[in-house]
Parts: structure tokens; sequence; C-alpha cells
């Protein structure tokens, strides 16, 4: 029931004992030892209402939410000129904002800002391409699609296929089984 | 519903998210929330079989409800049904929505694994995808053992289709990354590397971020990759922009395959083979001559692409810090940046010079633009790219430009922002210190960053500045008499800065400095008291006066018990002790002996728990006590000056015997050099004073009384060792207070004991880590401890006895697990009883931070819902108000952070008054639930608020109100 981290050692001198108790809440060794390139991706309205939230790290519930609520005040705070960068805890936000839906991507303090910025894009474009000038009702309505196409593109926080035509081709194909499967339905479930 | 309608998509589903989005309140989306999840459960348990269609539809409903940040606990077992179903669509949303809720249920994981296990098989590439993208999206320990050992076969077999190739790299990624020790390469590290030469750019941009990870790891295995890596980049660099078609964004060729070469190159030192080698500086070279043609194309994202590669190609030119040329060829690019109209890219340029500012080569490059960084300094609208420029004038900051630097920072710093500034303060003194040509300027700097950011400037600081200037007699002259200055015509704003302060003729001296005392915080007022019984040791016509102020109610009945026992303690001393005795106990302390700068360590720990280790911080706090007071030292240590390893040590240290010597003559007339004729009495020796500051910032050290639980010129009749609990601590309300908004933290400390807090709280129970931490040399025995509460059956605290013996330097910890059965006004008491030595009892007892305000919940709710409740609780006895005067800065971010640390939500757009804060809770007791609504308007210009809370429960309201006055 309660999230306290199991055998955590206090030291007694105090700016110690906020390291180790106010310090960061993600495990430490996720990203100093071991590299995820990105950390999370989250979508989010203009009212702060989360459309899409993908982790690739692992976080408990709790953590996410808590996350998503400092994260999502701190980008809608800035104003429309500023940097798409901010450094956020031990981590680098790179967001942007299209139309109502600002795309907010975590990574670490030496990846790189503006490869990021345009894997935002290429995610863009290809939801664009898929529902034909998309816009938040799509992704509202059809968020399963959302991850699909996200999960094409990215695995794991890293680029799988950066081809715009590759990851459409691998979407359509799952349509058409789908389609192929719901005519088969309708043909089976209403012979009238 | 006619079954016709399931053909087009999922038609319930997205009635459904329609009903949401059309709920009009919080309130009604639950309610609709709640019906739809009685309906799914109902569906689920019901006896009629679901077909799969239902299942899906169900199950992405959940999935749906789960996303709007509810929590589903069913759904699961359908969900890994689904998984079986061999219709692609249902298989889909299994996978999503064990992706997406996946929690590690051993059993379920078991049904998860057979069900990717089944399909990994298949040799259906679609279901192979669909099985290794969610072992990548889970990557739990389970799915490491089950499939660590399959997928490396697959992504190397000769017939696995590209997709499902790219997958298996990136899938096996995550399983490296959650249990390197089950993912065992092996035999096929060669084909692994040889990915590379893929003939499919997906699957080579796909296998590189792989192979990057495993050459972390095991360079020497992968070393291949390093020449294979350059082939391919030299390929891609020099392809014209349309030859790579798909691969090729914004005429821009693959730009992520680009960069991630570039990122595995950085695991590697430069290439030993010449030839690969010249071909990757071509490449380098290539990339940089790229950033000076014109664009291919306007828009941004062509440029973006084309600056990521050269952003990394640049990390790799400083990684390998060896090529000169393009070092300073990267520095030059990177000017350009800083003027660029994009605010990006000079976010990115500021943040890149940085590294380049330490190597050798291109550290001269750097400093080139310096005025330009300065400008940046002032101009950036933009905070984080202000930031970055404060941190590259640090970076690029030597013997040759710190004085221009420094008086930029401190400029930048009137202004700086909140956030930044303690960091800013830290800088300023390193930079001071380490680049201090002259004493003067030295003394000049830190006073001014007082003046200017005196609420920042963190003990360190001022605890360093003190040490260098003991250790330095040199620089006592100029510094007394500037702070004497400032003392005489600034007074208000250098706080702790009085306690330095002894020059001019004895009285005027105390006059001077008593005339501040009222002005001055509880801390140096301490400081002050232990000034005076030095005053009255070098100076004994000074006696009467001092003794005079000491004896003054004020002092004596003083309600703080560090300056009420200071005065008793000085007093006494001062009319019992000889004049030997007391030129004993206030001897001179010797000078520090050189160390790391504490305020260097505490920079470092500034910039994140990763970069310091804990023992660093160990030692470095530890340094700092030890400069405070330095008691364990003996004279043996002291009579060894160490020669000075300081920056600013530009002399070593005068001898301590030296010293000595000087102190008690009044010959040193610091203002006849400087002209300041109007003080033309004899001045004292500013160097003693100085050399006895250290001492009255600890207690402990100035009589070696206060370590003892009854001290001996303490009035006996005021601490009688007892059985009994004490009577809580007359600063237990304030340390109280201290915990309204926050559940961790120190809740107690003195020169024994130091007590940490760490708690939780979930609806009507708590749990509280007490951590107990014997600060001194020697085990504290028969340590105990009870809890007790006030009041009748309000709450119920339930807590482990402690381990009697505590170590020196050693902590123990107890659990306390707290119910609340109703709501209260008084904290638990908690009593501490241990003997030290066998001797006394110390026997204590504080209020453990336990407020009503701690079971609270968060309710969020509309601006329409608040205001109607407002109106609910109207008589007035449900309202508790309050007008009262700030205590603490009125910034907003602070207030914010204490109202949600407070417990309820912080609600946006309720109050007509954006400048006013409302917050809504309901506070969780066994009993009942109590609703709360709170209203902090705040007047900036009068520095006051009002505070008005409305409960349905009356007692509440006054407690509340009371608590929450004493936070802003």
């Amino acid at each position: 029931m309660f999230a306290l981290v199991a055998n955590q050692k206090v030291v007694i001198d105090w700016p110690c004992f906020w390291v180790v108790l106010g310090g960061s809440f993600l495990p430490r060794g996720v990203y100093t030892v071991l590299l995820f390139k990105m950390q999370f991706m989250l979508l989010f309205s203009r009212q702060g209402k989360l459309r899409l939230q993908k982790w690739y790290v692992p976080l408990s519930d709790k953590e996410k939410k808590k996350i998503t609520r400092e994260l999502v005040q701190t980008v809608l705070a800035r104003k429309p000129k500023m940097c798409s960068f901010l450094e956020w805890r031990d981590l680098k936000i790179v967001y942007k904002r299209y139309a109502s839906l600002y795309f907010c991507c975590a990574i670490e303090d030496q990846d790189n800002e503006l490869i990021t910025l345009e894997i935002i894009h290429r995610y863009v474009e290809l939801l664009d391409k898929y529902f034909g000038s998309v816009c938040e009702l799509d992704i509202i309505f059809n968020f399963e699609k959302a991850y699909f196409i996200l999960d094409e593109f990215l695995l794991g926080g890293e680029a799988q296929e950066t081809s715009k035509k590759n990851v459409l081709k691998a979407i359509e194909q799952a349509d058409l089984l789908q389609e192929n499967i719901d005519f088969q339905m309708r043909l089976f479930a209403a012979p009238s | 519903m006619p079954a016709v309608s399931k053909g087009d998509g999922m038609r319930g589903l997205a009635v459904f998210i329609s009903d949401i989005r059309n709920c009009k309140s919080k309130e009604a989306e639950i309610k609709r929330i709640n019906k739809e999840l009685a309906n799914i459960r109902s569906k689920f348990k019901g006896d009629k079989a679901l077909d799969g269609y239902s299942k899906k539809k169900y199950v992405c409903k959940l999935l749906f409800i789960f996303l709007l940040g509810h929590d589903i606990d069913f759904g699961h077992m359908e969900a890994v049904n689904l998984l079986s179903s061999n219709k692609y669509t249902e298989k889909q949303i299994g996978y999503l929505f064990i992706s997406v809720l996946v929690n590690s249920n051993s059993e379920l994981i078991r049904l998860i694994n057979n069900a990717i296990k089944n399909d990994l098989s298949s040799r259906n590439p679609t279901f192979m995808c669909l099985a290794l993208h969610c072992i990548a999206n889970v990557g739990s320990r389970e799915m490491a053992e089950a499939f660590a050992s399959e997928i490396p076969r697959i992504l190397v077999a000769g017939d696995t289709m590209d997709s499902v190739k790219q997958s298996a790299a990136l899938c096996l990624l995550r399983l490296y990354k959650t249990s390197p020790d089950l993912v065992l390469m092996g035999e096929w590290t060669s084909r692994v590397v040889h990915l590379l030469n893929d003939q499919h750019m997906g699957v080579v941009t796909a296998a590189i971020s792989l192979i990057t990870c495993l050459s972390q790891k095991n360079p020497d295995e992968f070393k291949t990759c390093v020449s294979l890596a350059v082939s391919r980049l030299s390929r891609i660099v020099s392809s014209a922009s349309t030859d790579l078609q798909d691969y090729t964004y914004y005429f821009v060729p693959a730009p992520w395959l680009s960069c991630k070469l570039l990122r595995l190159l950085q695991c590697y030192p430069p290439p030993e083979d010449g030839a690969v080698k010249g071909r990757l500086v071509e490449c380098l070279e290539t990339i940089l001559n790229k950033a000076q043609e014109p664009p291919k194309s306007k828009k941004v994202q062509h440029s973006n692409a084309k600056n990521a590669i050269l952003f990394e190609a640049i990390s790799l030119i400083i990684h390998y810090d060896s090529e000169p040329n393009l070092l300073v060829r990267a520095c030059n690019q990177l000017g350009q940046f800083l003027q660029h109209r994009e605010t990006n890219l000079r976010y990115l340029a500021l943040e890149s010079m940085c590294t380049l500012a330490s190597s050798e080569f291109s550290h001269e490059a750097v400093k080139t633009h310096i005025e330009t960084v300065i400008n940046a300094l002032k101009t950036e609208r933009d905070v984080s790219v202000r930031q970055r420029a404060a941190d590259l004038l640090y970076a690029m900051c030597d013997r040759s430009n710190a004085k221009q630097i420094v008086a930029e920072m401190l400029s930048y710093l009137e202004t700086a922002d909140y956030s930044i500034r303690e960091e800013m303060v830290l800088k300023v003194a390193i930079l001071a210190e380490k680049y201090a040509v002259d004493y003067s300027w030295y003394v000049d700097t830190i006073l001014n960053l007082i003046r200017i950011a005196g609420d920042y400037v963190s003990e360190e600081v001022w605890y360093r500045v003190i040490q260098i200037v003991i250790n330095r007699d040199d620089v006592q002259g100029y510094a007394a008499k500037t702070v004497f200055e400032v003392l005489l015509h600034e007074p208000s704003k250098f706080g702790r800065w009085f306690g330095s302060v002894l020059l001019g003729r004895p009285l005027v001296q105390f006059n001077l400095l008593h005339s501040k005392f009222h002005l001055c915080s509880v801390p140096t007022r301490a400081l002050l008291l232990s000034a005076y019984i030095k005053f009255i040791n070098l100076f004994p016509e000074t006696k009467a006066t001092i003794q005079e102020v000491l004896r003054c109610d004020s002092q004596i009945r003083n309600s703080d018990v560090e300056l009420q026992q200071r005065a008793v303690e000085y007093l006494k001393l001062s009319s019992i002790a000889s004049t030997d005795v007391l030129a004993t106990v206030l001897e001179e302390m010797p000078p520090f002996p050189e160390r790391e700068s504490s305020i260097l360590a505490k920079l470092k720990k500034k910039k994140g728990p990763g970069a310091v280790s804990v023992t660093e911080l160990d030692d470095s706090k530890r340094e700092a006590g030890e400069l405070n007071g330095g008691a364990d030292r003996g004279p043996d240590t002291a009579s060894t000056p160490s020669p000075s390893a300081d920056l600013l040590g530009i002399r070593s240290a005068a001898p301590v015997g030296a010293a000595q010597t000087n102190a008690g003559s009044l010959l040193v007339d610091v203002f006849s050099d400087s002209g300041c004729s109007h003080f033309p009495f004899p001045l004292l020796p500013i160097h003693s004073l100085f050399v006895l500051l250290p001492i009255c910032f600890h207690p402990c050290f100035v009589l070696g009384l206060s370590l003892h639980p009854c001290p001996v010129l303490w009035p006996p009749s005021s601490a009688p060792p007892s059985e009994d609990p004490a009577p809580p601590l007359s600063e237990a309300d304030e340390l109280l207070n201290k915990f309204v908004c926050k559940n961790n933290g120190v809740l107690f400390e003195n020169q024994l004991l130091q007590i940490g807090i760490k708690s939780e709280y979930r609806q009507n129970l708590g749990r509280m880590y007490l951590f107990y931490g014997n600060k001194t040399s020697v085990q504290f025995a028969s340590f105990s401890t009870t809890v007790s509460c006030p009041g009748e059956l309000q709450l119920n605290v339930q807590s482990k006895p402690v381990e009697p013996l505590v170590e020196g330097g050693a902590q123990i910890q107890q659990v306390l697990n707290i119910e609340c059965i109703t709501d209260f006004c008084d904290a638990p008491l908690l009593n501490i009883k241990f003997s030290r030595y066998g001797g006394a009892l110390q026997n204590l007892t504080l209020k453990l931070p336990v407020t009503i305000n701690k079971f609270f919940q968060p309710t969020e709710m509309s601006s329409s819902d608040f205001f109607q409740r407002w109106k609910q609780l109207s008589q007035p006895q449900q309202e508790a108000q309050k007008i009262f005067k700030a205590n603490h800065s009125m910034d907003t971010e602070v207030l914010k952070a204490k109202l949600l640390g407070l417990g309820t939500a912080l609600l946006d757009n309720v109050d007509p008054n954006p400048e006013n804060y409302v917050c809504a809770g309901v506070i969780q007791t066994k009993g009942q639930q109590i609703g709360c609504l709170l209203r902090l308007e705040p007047n900036a210009q009068a520095q006051m608020y009002r505070l008005t809370l409305r409960c349905s429960k009356d007692t509440v309201s006054k407690r509340l109100c009371e608590l929450l006055a004493q936070q802003f």
C-alpha cells in the first residue's frame, strides 16, 4: 500500500537526508547506467487533458500521474516563442505544439534535442497521413490507432522505422486484415 | 444493438467516448464511468460467454477509462484471452491493453508469455511483430527469462522479414536494459554487428540502437562496428539528397541513422586505423561544410534535421578532443548559432559550447564569444536559455576574464529568476575565490553577492568566506573595514554579517553593533551574544555595559532557548570567571586547515543526486561542520598551519604564533591608511576578531556547556532530570508548523540527536518513519521513545519499541502507523529518553507533525461546483477566517507548492481574481468525511493575506485556519 522504497538509508547530515529523500523519483540506475533513449512521450491538450501517454521506463502509476501533472503544468505555462527544450529534474523535455495538442518527450540530458523534435514531427506526419489532416478528435476517438502507429514508429523509445511509407504500409496491412474480418462478420451476422 | 452495427469499428466505444466528452462536470464523468464499469463487470461475470468482438470492445473501453486517469482492477483476464484470438484486431487490442496496463501479476505474466510464445512461432510476421512489441513495451524480468534466448535467433535468421528484424532488435535492446545478465549475445555478436551493413535502412536504424547499447557494455567484443559505422556514415553523408528515397527527410539523408551512427562512434576512442580515421574526419568535415551551404528548404524540419546531425558530429569531435582544427571549426559554427534567430539553436549552441570550453584546444576560441554570451544573459527572454548562458560564462571563466564575468553574473543576479539564484550565487562565490587576484576584489564581490542575493546565500558560502579571511591576515584589515562601513550605511541587508564586524573604539563598536540587534534573526542574535562575551574578554571597559545588556529581561528571559541560554551563561561567565579563565575559554581559534571548498561541493550537489555520490556529500558536510565547530582539533594540528593549497592563498598562511602575539594589541589603524579621518581612534586588531568568529557559530565550543544535559551554568531549577516525560519543548509548535505542508524532513536537531521524518498518508491512515541519528561519537544507552495522543480516541498511533542502544554516529529507524479516528486539534507527543556515558537522562518531548490536513484527499471541481458548495457551507460557524501578515515569500510558485503540500487540490480558473488561490479537499477520518474549501487572498502590496476556510465541520475550519495562518 505504501510506495516507500525499501531499505532506504538515511544519513545523518541533513543535506544528504534531502538527497536521499527528496531526490528524483526515477530509479537512479535507469538513466545513468542503462541509457534509455526516450523515457516517455505525452500528448496533451491546451486544457491539460492527457490524450496519449507512452512510458519507456518502468514506473508506478502513481509516479506516472505525478510526472504528468507536473509536466503538463510546466509546459503549459511556457510562452509561445520560448525554446522547445527545458531541463526538468534530471531529464530534458522536448516539446512542440501542433494546433491544440502538445507533444512532449522526455529524453536524457545528453541526448539529441533536435532529432527528438523531428521524431515528434514525423509522428505528427504519420498521424496526419493516416487520418487525413489529423485533429485532436481523431486521436481521442481512435486512441488505439494512435498507439499502434506509435509502436510501429518507435519501439522501446528508439526509432524503429523512420520511413513514412513503411510505417503506414504496416498499419494499412493491419487495417486490411481488420476490414476482411469485419466484412466476414457482417456476412455472418446479418444474413438478412 | 443489432449485430450489423459491429461492422463499423466499435460503435459502442465511440458512443461511450462521446458520452464522456459531453459530461459537464467531473462528477458527471465519474458517474458515467462507474456506470460503464458496472456494466462491463456484469458482462464479464455474466453466464453468457462473450464473443470476441464484445470482449474487444469492453477491453478497449476499460483501456480508455484507464487512460482518463482512473484505476482499473479487472479485465486483465479478458485481455489475455484476446491474445489467443486468431482475429488480428482482437489480438491487437489484447496486446495494447497488456502493454499499457500490465502489472507484475505473475499468474497473468505466465499466460501472457504463453500467448506471446505462440505468436512468435506462428511464422506470421504481423503476429510476430505484435508479440515483439508487447515484449518491448512491458520488458519485465519474467519476459526476459522466457524470451531472451529466442529473440537473437529471430534477429539474425536469414528468412526473417525485415519488419520483424527491426522489432526483434529493439525488443532485445529493451530486455538487455532490464536484465543484462539474461541476454547473452556470444555467438550472435558478429552477425548482429553486420546488421550495420544490411540493405534495408530500417533494419540498420533499429539494429544500431542495440549495437550502441551493447558496445557500451562490451566495447572490445563489438569493436569491429567502428569501421562498419564509419563506412555507412560516409555513404550517407556523401549521398545526394534524393538517393535514400523515403529515408530522406526534408532533403536530409537519413538524419536519424546518421545521428545514431555518430552516437555509436562516441562509445569508442578515435579509430586507430589511419584509413578509417581519415574517412571519418572527411565525414565530419563534410558535415561542417554542409552547415555553411545555403539551405535546400526553408522548412524548419530541414534545418532541424541538418543541425541535429551537426550537433551530434560536434559531440563526437569534442569526445575525441584530438583534432584542434575540427574543434575550432566547431566552435566557430556554434558562435554563428549564438546569434541565430531560432531560440532552439541559441540554446543548443550555448549548451554545446560549455563542453567545448573545457577542451584546451578550443578554450580560447570559446572565450572570443564572451560578449555575445553576456548579451544573451541580459537579453534572452527564456529563462532556460539564460541559464545556459550563465553556465557557459562559468565554464569559460579564467583568470583573464574573471572580473568581467563575475561582474556580469552579479548584475544578472539582481533580476535573475528565483529558480536559479541559489546556483548562481554558488557559482559567483566559487569564481570569485578561484580567480581572486586581490583580496579587496574578493571581499567586495562577496559582500555584493550578499547584498544582492542575501536570501539565497547559503551557509556554505559565508562559512567559506570567514574561513578564508581567518586564514589570511593580510585580507582581514580590508574585510573588517569594508564590513564595518557597510554595517554603518546599510544595516538591514546584512543579517548574519553583523556578527563579524567588530571595529572602532570598543564601546562605539559595541553600540553600533547592538543598535542593530533587534533587527536580526535569532541565529544572528546568538552570534552577536557570543561576540559580546568576546568584547568583555578583549576590552574589560565594556564589561559593565554588556552585562547590563545581557541582564535585561529581553535577553535573560528570551523565549528562544538558545538565546536565553547564551545570555545566562555569558552573564555568569563574565561575573564568575577571572580574567585568566575568560581569556582561556575565549582563546582564539587556530587557522583552518586548507581543504576543498565547501561551496564547490554544494554546487556539485545541486547538479543533481546523480552527479555526486552520497559519501562525497557526507564529506563536504562534515567539512562544513568542522568549519564552524572545529572543537575536535587539538592544539597540535593548529600550531602547524598547512601551506595554502587554496587558489586564494597567494602567500602561505602566517604562522599562528605571530597572530597570537598581535591579539589584544590595539595598534592597527586601518582607516588612517584609507584616509577615513572621521574615525581617528585606534582600532582593535581585526585579526583576532575574525579569528574568534567561528567560535560563536557553535555554542558548544564556546563553553562546552550545551553538550551536557544540565549545563553547569544553567539555573538548576529549570531542567531537573526526571523519569516523567518532559513537557513539550518550547519550540515544539514551531517545529510542527514546519511540517504542515510537507511530509519529509528533519523534525528536530540538537548537538546530540537528529530526528528525521518521512511519512505518507492514504485516506484516514498514515505511516511515519522516524529516523533517530546519534550525532555524537558515544553510544546512547537505554534509548526509548513513547508516543502519546492527547484528547480522547481521536488518533490511534501504533509503534514498535526501538533498539535501546544507539551507537555513536549510527541511526535507527522506527515506524509508526497512524489512524485518524475523528478530527483532532492536538498533535501526538513523542517523548524520547536516553542517557550518555550512563550519565544524566536526556528527556525530550516533541510534537509529532501529524496534523488534520494530512488526511486530505484532493478534490478537483469546476468553478460552478466550487461556488455552489461554498454557498452550501454558509453557516457562520462553518467558516473560519483570518487576516494576517506574510511571514514568508509571497512568490506564486512557493505558495502553490505549499497549498499542494497541504494535501488539497489547487483549483485553477475558479476564483474570478487570478491572484487568489482556491483549494478543495476532503478530510478522511474513520467515522466521517469532512469536505473543506479554502480561499487564500494575497495582498502583495500590504504583504497581507486573508484566509477563509469553510468546512462541513466547524472545529476543522478553526483548526485548519490556525495551522495555515502560520504557513504563509
